[in-house]
């Protein structure tokens, strides 16, 4: 028997029951369509996470103080470090040939106020390095200068969120701002970042990394962020800042680095893992569409039964009589597949005309997975009926009308 | 080419146990006219099930062309089946989604026969039964003579040597029935064996041997 009239028999037997296909293929549908819809949604908000986080700057290592360890005792929850970051650390790693920049960061809370206005808000110290290492972008002014880091300048760069609360329709940059107690004058404004991970820029005040050790009376860093001069060069600098801390820190190894890629692979495993479990809770409804194709069979083979004994009087071999029967509920399964990743893509582009800033990725292996998994569903269940169909008595079938 | 031996055929019906063949010896040469008669009941349907390979003798050999078939798996009888024998049913069996034509072809689709030459030799079949008018209607669109007649071009489209037919006329009026008989008789005279069950006197007597069964003996 040749494969294209396997096919059309199939057909055939398939077009003569329109009402029961459609519901079957429907059912199969919202099964494909929810696990291709899902799985999209996983993966997509793992390349997202993945972009911002590479978004926050390349080549990235940060350097924290203190460092946690699996010696016992209680771990170090908030900084309980021997020895603090200090400027002089930071300047310190321009030593490493593999360094392209280095941005100490300093961070605390005060109220800042204008002309009676007053909002409590983060306070970043840095260098003009931290425009370069975070990938910021100014919409007015300019950034921090480029100057002694031990200078505590009286400027300072204000966020989108700031500018608006503070300074509403007003021109900012060259107003004067009071922090805590001190007068800072407004030099630039950054651009919204829209949405980002971690770090709130449009909420914050960024100023001389000095001047915010002045106004929180401290001589200790928050963290140092590091660039590297390439990827290959990261880990080089990965030792190399471990062994100028050490050097400086008496001989001890008192500071945690934390690499971008690290930081991005415990992402991208943790989001490929919920994708994952998503799309294995949704194809519970494949299982369920493949019990109603078995269904549908074991209907098809009842009706048929008299069709089943005359193919069998005429010459056909169970061999055949089972492609046929499995033909036709792969035949269903696939329709179902297909109309199932079309309405998954109608839904993923509606998601997308509704949220555009989320950028919704349908891969290409969801796809073909899903067309696979509904062929073995439909083999899987139609195995039983087709089985059934084969093993017939052709006497009994025929005489059965 | 027919040659049963010592043929029993017994089947379970709840507890009983029914000897529908008992002891069955025949032998049926290529070319004959054989019509088996007898009371319902009697197992002129299992005896011709057994001739067609559709149901398997409890017990006994029945050689076909010399070949002893009793001892052969599912897919050889299916084969020997296709190739040697063609059966025509009272109640037609047509499927009814597919076209005189199609339904004549089905025997060819299972046996792989290329398409070129499938629809040759649809057209061909359909001319002999006199249907060339009629290849695209479907069953509902025919009537019971002309069903019969695409049920016989089926039948013979494989060339079967042997041609058997369960009550043909059965479910026809006296003018179609016929019309059929003369079909098949005509079949016979172009050396096909024919063997046909009938409950008609008059029929059956129009052929060279008859065969009268009860409870499942020849008498």
């Amino acid at each position: 028997m040749m494969i294209q009239d396997t096919l059309s028999y199939s057909y055939m037997a398939i077009k003569t029951q329109p009402i029961r296909v459609m519901l079957i293929i429907l059912a199969m549908s919202i099964g494909i369509a929810s696990v291709t819809i899902l799985t999209a949604l996983g993966e997509s908000a793992r390349l997202y996470i993945v972009n911002e986080f590479q978004s926050l700057g390349t080549n990235l290592i940060i350097v924290l103080p203190g460092r946690t360890e699996t010696t016992g005792g209680q771990p170090p929850l908030f900084g309980a470090t021997p020895r603090d970051l200090t400027l002089a650390d930071a300047e310190a790693l321009y030593r490493s040939h593999h360094i392209a920049a280095i941005a100490p960061v300093s961070v605390g809370a005060a109220p800042i106020s204008t002309k009676g206005l007053e909002r409590e808000v983060t306070i970043l110290g840095s260098t003009s390095a931290l425009r370069r290492v975070r990938h910021l972008s100014l919409s007015k002014g300019h950034f921090l200068p480029e100057s002694d880091a031990n200078k505590a300048l009286s400027i300072c760069v204000i966020g989108q969120t700031i500018k608006d609360e503070l300074f509403a329709q007003q021109q900012a940059v060259g107003k004067w701002l009071r922090i805590n107690d001190r007068r800072f004058r407004v030099i630039g404004v950054l651009e919204s970042e829209g949405q980002s991970i971690g770090v709130d820029f449009d909420d914050m005040v960024i100023v001389p990394v000095a001047s915010a050790q002045a106004l929180f009376n401290t001589q200790s860093l928050f963290r140092i962020l590091v660039e590297t001069k390439s990827k290959q060069g990261m880990y080089k600098a990965v030792d190399d800042i471990s062994e100028i801390i050490k050097q400086r820190h008496e001989g001890e190894d008192d500071v945690t680095l934390v690499t971008q890629d690290s930081v991005v692979n415990t992402f991208d495993e943790i989001l490929a893992a919920v994708t994952l479990t998503v799309a294995s809770i949704a194809s519970i409804s494949l299982a369920v569409a493949g019990i109603l194709v078995m269904n549908v069979m074991w209907v098809s083979v009842a009706q048929r039964t008299a069709e089943i004994g005359l193919l069998k009087a005429l010459g056909a071999t169970k061999g055949q009589i089972l492609c046929l029967f499995l033909t036709e509920a792969a035949m269903l399964s696939f329709a179902g597949a297909l109309t199932g990743v079309l309405l998954g893509k109608i839904t993923l582009m509606a998601l997308q005309i509704s949220y555009p800033d989320f950028p919704f990725y349908l891969p290409v292996w969801a796809i073909f997975s899903a067309l696979a998994v509904s062929l073995v569903t439909a083999l899987i269940f139609g195995v039983l009926p087709a089985k059934q169909a084969a093993g017939m008595n052709p006497v009994t079938a025929l005489n059965k009308r | 080419m027919i040659e049963l031996e010592n043929i029993h055929r017994t089947f379970q019906v709840g507890e009983q146990s029914v000897h529908a063949l008992n002891n069955i010896n025949l032998t049926i040469n290529k070319g004959e006219y054989v019509s088996i008669m007898g009371p319902s009941g009697s197992g002129k349907s299992t005896l011709l099930n057994v001739i067609a390979l559709l149901d398997q003798p409890s017990s006994g050999i029945y050689s076909l062309n010399n070949q002893i078939v009793t001892q052969l798996d599912d897919n050889q009888l299916a084969q020997v089946r296709r190739e040697n024998i063609g059966f025509v049913f009272q109640f037609f069996h047509l499927i009814a989604r597919y076209s005189a034509a199609e339904n004549i072809e089905i025997p060819m689709i299972l046996a792989g026969v290329p398409i070129q030459e499938r629809k040759q030799r649809v057209a061909d079949a359909l001319l002999a039964v006199d249907l060339q008018q009629r290849a695209t209607h479907r069953p509902d669109q025919l009537s019971g003579g002309q069903i019969q007649r695409v049920a016989i071009a089926r039948a013979m489209i494989m060339q079967p040597q042997i041609l058997l037919a369960d009550e043909p006329t059965g479910n026809l009026d006296s003018k179609s029935g016929e019309g059929i008989i003369e079909l098949l008789e005509n079949l016979n005279q172009k050396q096909t064996t024919l063997v046909m069950i009938t409950h008609d006197e008059a029929l059956g007597s129009r052929a060279q041997r008859i065969i009268r069964l009860i409870d499942g003996k020849i008498v």
